[in-house]
């Protein structure tokens, strides 16, 4: 690990910087910040928000001052030490039906790689995924690392509505989307599954650390499962 | 719907929605590695404020009323407090200013019009608006489709009641000896000159680039929401293309490729991949949030000590 760097980001907020690179190792490392974070913190902890690299750490600056919350996160580092417990992370399964109606890019995949299809789903399948960190919207998990195979950019224009449950993937990273929304994935296939749901206990499904892999279902076991099989319109709205 | 028990009452029935208008509290926290964004008032400041003028905590659920174009007629009477834009509102009629608690009688209309100066208006009442939270806030994100006061995050429609503590009825004069201070009843209409905290990619900028962010008058563009306002002004550039994603702070000043620079508010997504100039103080985040499109404003830079003096003295000030 490199020398830590905190980074001011503004008036009641920290950025642990802890490396440079993307890598499943660094994993236990934020994890084991996020844990030393709540305990050290208390209630005057506001939010944590880890990703790939980092931590941002929002505390309430009425009762620390910037100081003060920089000399915490300072002793923290001191000690910190990798949570192989926590960064183990819960295994989590996501079934998808793969199919080019829920799953237009499958098509461009096959062209790009010069896979069939069932190569490319055993591909996509056959691999255990962390989940780096959640944003974009409630619930969406960015999740690595891809194989190199499958890695294809952001399509040129967005579509206006990816449908719910949608699994995609961009560059070398792999998401599915909890609820309708704009997005630019390619998207291969369908879940099932609620990704998010606010009247839940654990609202959101994949938590950053998980380790992921996906279960290819066919239409039927989808369809029982509460999947919607309506496929991708074809057409996109175009913007006003 | 939300879920009403005999404690709450209705207060407000909504006659006609206007272009947006939602139930806002302090903001949604301690979920954001979910993906679940901040929410919370854009303009913190005159929403504190109109909470104030009624003894509520400045966080009490309040309405952020966008653009004006609302109508609101009394359910019975109440004891309100509106203030931030002026958006021409008529008490049955009659010119109504900002920064001021009044009677609303059960029938009176409460009608919002253009904006005059600013951008968002906030209703306040006794104990704040009541409703269902979603994850401990009633914050509205229509993005995410959370809180508000249907708790699936969709924004006033026509016909819908906003509800208060009934017990909270009582508390109608306790405004009557509040004033907001002279100086916090802000012109919207003048320059503003907005505190950033300079932040760790800055020596990342170019010089030239340096010297234009903080001299430049910035205009602020059409593309201005709750999640992020654009303002067009010199190209900036950045010797970093593009950084691993990572959590982004109210107030972020993000710089796409593009040179132009995003400020960041209370619906932003929870991570970014931007260089960022800094980080706007909460109080230049309200400011900015009262700027109409083609309005100008200026980028001071401002010690982190400074800035979290000034945002203590704000907090303090709500609590004397």
């Amino acid at each position: 690990m490199r020398l830590p760097r905190l980074e001011n980001a503004g008036v009641d907020a920290w950025l642990v910087r802890l490396f440079d690179t993307i890598d499943e190792a660094n994993m236990p490392w934020l994890m084991a910040l996020c844990r030393g974070c709540e305990d050290a913190f208390g209630t005057a902890l506001v939010d944590l928000v880890p990703s790939y690299t980092t931590l941002l750490v929002h505390y309430d600056a009425t009762q620390l001052s910037a100081g003060e919350a920089r000399a915490r996160l300072a002793n923290i580092l001191a000690d910190l030490r990798p949570n192989e417990e926590a960064a183990a992370g819960a295994i989590k399964e996501v079934p998808v039906w793969y199919d080019e109606s829920v799953g237009p890019e499958l098509e461009r995949l096959m062209v790009a790689t010069g896979l069939d299809r069932q190569a490319l789903i055993e591909l996509h399948a056959g691999h255990e995924y962390r989940v780096f960190a959640l944003g974009f919207a409630p619930g969406f998990a960015f999740m690595g690392s891809l194989d190199e195979r499958l890695a294809m950019p952001r399509l040129d224009t967005p579509r206006q509505r990816v449908p719910a449950g949608s699994v995609a993937v961009a560059g070398r990273q792999t998401s599915a989307y909890p609820r309708q929304s704009p997005g630019g994935w390619n998207l291969i296939g369908r879940t099932p599954l609620r990704l998010f749901d606010q009247h839940r206990e654990e609202q959101s499904y994949l938590q950053v650390g998980d380790r992921v892999r996906f279960k290819p279902v066919d239409r039927a076991e989808f369809e029982r499962l509460g999947g919607d099989p309506r496929p991708v319109p074809a057409t996109q709205e175009v913007r006003p | 719907m939300s879920e009403t028990s005999m404690a709450d009452a209705a207060a407000l029935r909504v006659e006609k929605a206007g272009p947006l208008a939602t139930l806002q509290d302090a903001g949604r926290f301690g979920v954001r590695r979910m993906g679940v964004t901040q929410g919370g008032p854009a303009d913190l400041h005159a929403f504190a404020w109109a909470n104030y003028l009624l003894g509520n905590d400045w966080g009490a659920a309040g309405l952020e009323i966008t653009l004006g174009g609302l109508t609101l007629v009394a359910e019975r009477d109440l004891c309100l407090a509106l203030c931030g834009a002026d958006l021409s509102a008529t008490l049955d009629g009659e010119p109504l200013a900002p920064w001021q608690a009044f009677t609303l009688h059960k029938g009176q209309r409460l009608a919002f019009g253009i904006p005059r100066a600013g951008v968002r208006g906030y209703l306040a009442v006794p104990g704040g608006f009541k409703g269902s939270p979603v994850l401990g806030s009633l914050s509205c994100v229509t993005r995410e489709g959370l809180g508000g006061h249907s708790d699936a995050g969709t924004p006033l429609a026509e016909g819908e009641c906003l509800r208060i503590d009934a017990g909270a009825l009582a508390d109608a004069s306790a405004g009557e000896a509040r004033a907001v201070p002279m100086e916090e009843r802000l012109d919207y209409l003048a320059p503003a000159v907005l505190g950033l905290i300079p932040g760790a990619q800055i020596a990342d900028f170019t010089g030239p680039s340096l010297f234009r962010a903080f001299h430049a008058e910035w205009r602020v563009d059409a593309r201005a929401d709750r999640m992020g306002v654009r303002l067009t002004g010199p190209r900036l550039e950045c010797r970093l293309d593009g950084m691993i994603s990572e959590g982004i702070a109210l107030g972020a000043v993000q710089v796409p490729p593009d040179g132009q620079p995003i400020a960041l508010l209370n619906d932003r997504q929870t991570v970014g991949g931007y260089p960022r100039l800094g980080t706007l103080t909460p109080l230049a985040c309200a400011r900015l949030a009262q700027c109409q499109p083609g309005q100008t404003v200026h980028l001071a830079p401002i010690a982190l000590g400074a800035a979290q003096s000034d945002y203590r003295r704000f907090i303090a000030a709500l609590q004397a």
